[in-house]
């Protein structure tokens, strides 16, 4: 009987033990990142220090440095623009090709599906060099265009696999009755699939700006000036000036960039789960 | 309008889009990769394997094919192993365990390059953390702190380390998702047969995941294989070209070398993993669809 | 085999929520077959979950031939558990899902084969042992449950629901087989369902439980013909028995035994003639023949093959409104029809009486029909 409490005990200590090692391994940069983004120059870089603890006052500099002497708040804008072109392209495209694979195409339709999302794995470097060709013969070239039509690439078939699961968890039942009551079969892809299905379009949205926010090797293979250059490729490149590194503005530029993507990403994760085993257990 | 009608109509777009730019490209991959193009070049001619002949002799490629073997390799077992034990200890439900979903999924969900820039500090030769607390607890001597990026064999070790921090989030995500399908009449009855914790672990929960656990580790494969963002930040490909991978090696051949039918012909060799990661996962899901 | 006792057991899921099993003390026979029985939230699942070691019990203490185990895990109380969905392992064979156990008890793996073909040729499965699960059909996997379950020779059987994954003709025949099976074996068993009928016809004796409480333990004849309360009285039998509410008392008689009056006696007509409608019953069981004559206004018939079920009420009678069942059996070849009123009658003797505050069953007690 105590050898049963005590082996309860031991069990919950090498429970947390586990957790906690793993959170602190995974989440350790980005604290690293908060405390170097508020960290005076002078103690950032003097080796004598303890970096764990702010030995001079905290300061605002490199933040400031990051809005105000470089273009961070344009790649951001950017970034934002081609997030936004994307997800409409991709929604445009991928919400009817999911619904008429999961519902109107039987069985080949589900190798479609299947086909689509293979193209996910499709690797961009192994695609960006003739892209950029394409890219130069289409004059596109170091413009955001390039990135807003060669994005969906990827996004579409991503998107278009998640929402055929979602698509597949609603009762075909639900649409029969609509057609019974007078609507064609789009009608009611439009006026009732479309509206249920609002939380799993939300997800394929938030997903596919992360997706755009995330790349980096298209952007970096065809933009080439640094005004025109999206967040991910132009706070590692560009924040150095020189051979000098700006680690604190770098890292508090990491650190902007990736918490609101991950309070996001957070929110929406439950769904995209759901979404995910339904599409693979089908 | 038939039902085939208009699923057809309804897909075309996306079909249409991804044929024109996915798959035009990568026939055009081919194309490149016996012709003689390059960047600027405007006219084009065949050279038939000429690309391939001389890839295949150039020493920085098959380094950089034993860089990516490795680099692919040693970021899956180590992701295979964490994943499987950081999903064990995620099954139940426990106090705080929202918040520590929302620290654990870090790496996954910053963009790649951020994180990387993040490991190059946290790495720096003179600046690491990391040997700061290695001088302070006097395991290693003043000044002596390891070049983590400098150094060939520990540059391999942090690129493996940085791409499995990354990548163990996503497949953690995966094989919770496939530990929680386990109905959870199946360890209670291996219990009643008396099965204590480990036999039930080893002989029962884990085989049950072993259809995702193949799904989590194709895709964790092509990921690695493909991906050129972290060693191309962390360490450009050096020292010396001993972390050089394919992807990168094709990167700085074919658009900072502006030899675009080179680059081609080395990014070519991703392509037969992929054909044979595409096969295997067809084949799970078949499987996983008759049953 | 071995004798399962429980004392005051009691669980709590969340606290200030009334518990899921509430002081509960039984204990069974050796070899019995014991049914727990009530509808879904009795605490049946619960109650059993608990003697397996599944889940921790609140307070109260489970021995299992004579020797308390409560802090003992599953595998350590020599028994075995048949799940509702049979819990398979469906990536081992079937010869290796029956092995199971012998294997995570150590036994010594020359003897597996052995133990497995004696397990498997007493449900006659020997030719299912090399397939895999998914390729059995619902009986099929039920067997293999129960090999598994009976190849490690254990003291108890616990079964929680396992025909009710079954479509409704093969659970009857796998009822079968499962009694026939316990009989064989000798094991004591307990065995959850919300089926009465599955209960009286398999059990020895049956547990009815409502919100965590034992109702009554009884013979399926016991609970029967002699409900410890309205619940119990309602629970089993289908249609339930006709309950009228009265001030101060419940008076309640099975529909199968509302019968027309020429049926009850012959020469039932002459009594029923001398019958004054408005006189108050003192009820008299000891006589088999006094029978209470009522007007019965059928509203629906319902024929069932075997039986028929008519619903009607009561005319003439201050429980005018309420419904009332009768069960005749279809040998009975008189034709009723809907809004026909015919003369119906019950035997005194199977009235029985309840308490209308605390839903007991009480002696019977005078009471006004009219």
């Amino acid at each position: 009987m105590v050898q049963g409490r005590g082996r309860e005990i031991l069990g919950k200590l090498v429970h947390w033990s586990i957790v906690v090692a793993f959170s602190v391994l995974l989440a350790f940069p980005f604290y690293w990142m908060l405390i170097t983004s508020f960290k005076r120059t002078g103690d950032l870089y003097n080796l004598k220090n303890n970096p764990f603890v702010f030995n001079e006052k905290p300061t605002l500099e490199h933040l400031q440095l990051l809005f105000h002497d470089t273009l961070y708040l344009r790649w951001i804008s950017n970034t934002a623009f081609v997030g936004a072109l994307v997800v409409l392209i991709t929604l445009l495209l991928s919400v009817p090709a999911a619904y008429g694979l999961a519902r109107l195409t039987g069985r080949w339709g589900q190798r479609l599906g299947i086909g689509i999302f293979l193209t996910y794995l499709v690797p961009p470097t192994l695609l960006f060099l003739p892209l950029a060709r394409l890219v130069a013969i289409l004059g596109l070239q170091d413009s955001l265009w390039s990135l807003v039509l060669v994005y969906p690439s990827f996004t579409i078939p991503f998107s278009t696999w998640l929402l055929m699961g979602f698509f597949k968890s609603i009762p075909p039942e639900l649409e029969d009755a609509a057609m019974v009551d007078g609507l064609t079969r789009f009608g009611a892809f439009l006026k009732l699939v479309i509206p249920i299905s609002i939380s799993g379009i939300l997800t394929v949205t938030i997903f596919t700006f992360t997706l755009v926010t995330q790349e980096f090797v298209y952007a970096l293979t065809f933009i080439s000036s640094e005004s025109r250059q999206m967040v991910g490729v132009g706070v590692p490149i560009f924040l150095v000036r020189g051979d000098v590194y700006y680690w604190g503005s770098l890292m508090a530029a990491c650190l902007i960039t990736s918490l609101p993507i991950a309070l996001l990403y957070n929110l929406f994760l439950d769904r995209f789960i759901a979404g995910f085993t339904v599409g693979a257990v089908k | 309008m038939s039902n085939r009608k208009l699923g057809a109509v309804m897909f075309l777009p996306a079909i249409l889009y991804v044929l024109a730019v996915v798959g035009v490209p990568f026939v055009l991959a081919f194309i490149y990769s016996v012709g003689d193009v390059k960047i600027a070049s405007v006219g084009y001619h065949f050279v038939g394997l000429e690309n391939f002949r001389s890839v295949l002799q150039s020493p920085a490629f098959r380094r950089s094919l034993y860089d990516s073997v490795v680099f692919t390799v040693g970021t899956q077992i180590i992701v295979l192993v964490g994943s499987t034990i950081l999903a064990l200890a995620l099954k139940e439900p426990f106090r705080g365990r929202g918040l520590v979903r929302f620290l654990i999924l870090l790496p996954w969900v910053a963009p790649v390059s951020l994180g990387a820039i993040g490991w190059k500090w946290i790495l720096d030769s003179l600046y690491s953390v990391i040997n700061w607390a290695l001088i302070a607890v006097h395991l290693v001597r003043p000044f002596e702190g390891p070049m983590w990026l400098g150094e060939p064999s520990l540059a391999m070790m942090s690129v493996i380390g940085v791409e499995s921090w990354r990548l163990l989030p996503f497949s953690t995500v995966i094989l919770l998702a496939g530990l929680t399908a386990i109905p959870r009449d199946i360890p209670e009855a291996a219990a009643v047969d008396g099965a204590g914790f480990w036999r039930t672990m080893f002989q029962i929960t884990i085989p049950m995941m072993l259809p995702i656990v193949n799904v989590a580790v194709l895709f964790g494969i092509i990921f690695t294989f493909t991906d050129m963002t972290v060693v191309y930040i962390l360490t450009r490909g050096g020292p010396y070209d001993t972390t050089q991978v394919l992807p990168s090696l094709a990167f700085f051949t074919g658009v900072l070398g502006g030899d675009l039918a080179e680059g081609a012909a080395i990014s070519i060799f991703l392509v037969p993993l992929l054909v044979a990661v595409a096969y295997l996962m067809l084949r799970v899901a078949h499987r996983s669809e008759v049953a | 085999m071995a004798i399962v006792e429980t004392r005051n057991l009691t669980k709590v899921f969340k606290e200030g929520q009334p518990g899921a099993v509430n002081n509960v003390s039984l204990q069974t026979r050796e070899g019995e077959f014991l049914v727990f029985l009530g509808p879904s939230g009795s605490g049946k699942t619960t109650l059993l979950r608990m003697i397996a070691g599944l889940e921790q019990p609140t307070a109260g203490e489970i021995l299992i031939g004579g020797a308390v185990v409560n802090h003992l895990p599953p595998r350590e109380r020599r028994i075995a558990m048949v799940f509702q969905s049979y819990a398979l392992y469906p990536h081992l064979t079937v010869f290796k899902n029956i092995a199971f156990p012998l294997k995570a008890q150590k036994v010594k793996k020359e003897l597996h084969q052995q133990k497995v073909d004696w397990a498997a040729s007493l449900l006659g499965i020997g030719k299912l042992l090399n397939r895999k699960p998914r390729e059995l059909s619902g009986g099929e996997r039920q067997r293999v449950a129960l090999a598994r379950a009976i190849v490690r020779e254990p003291t108890v059987f616990l079964l929680d629901e396992p025909l009710s994954n079954l479509d409704a003709k093969l659970r009857a025949a796998a009822r079968e087989e499962l009694e026939e099976f316990q009989k064989r074996i000798g094991t004591t068993t307990i065995y959850v369902t919300h089926d009465q009928v599955e209960a009286m016809a398999m059990g020895d004796r049956v547990v009815v439980l409502h919100q965590g409480i034992v109702r009554q333990i009884g013979t399926p004849k016991e609970v029967y013909d002699d409900p410890a309360d309205t619940f119990v009285a309602t629970f089993l039998g289908s249609p339930p028995m006709n309950l009228l509410e009265a001030k101060d008392v419940i008076v309640g008689f099975r529909p199968e035994r509302f019968l027309p009056s020429e049926l009850l006696t012959p020469g039932g007509e002459q009594a029923a003639k001398n019958f004054q409608p408005q006189s108050v019953l003192v009820a008299d069981v000891k006589d088999p023949l006094k029978r209470i004559p009522l007007r019965f206004r059928v509203e629906i018939v319902e024929y069932l093959g075997a039986e028929r079920i008519l619903y009607g009420y009561l005319a003439g009678t201050r429980f005018e409104k309420k419904l009332v069942y009768s069960r005749i059996p279809s040998s009975v070849l008189v034709n009723y029809e809907a809004n026909s009123v015919h003369d119906f009658a019950v035997p005194e003797s199977e009235l029985r009486f309840f308490d209308p505050a605390t839903e007991k069953r009480i002696a019977p007690k005078a009471f006004q029909w009219q």
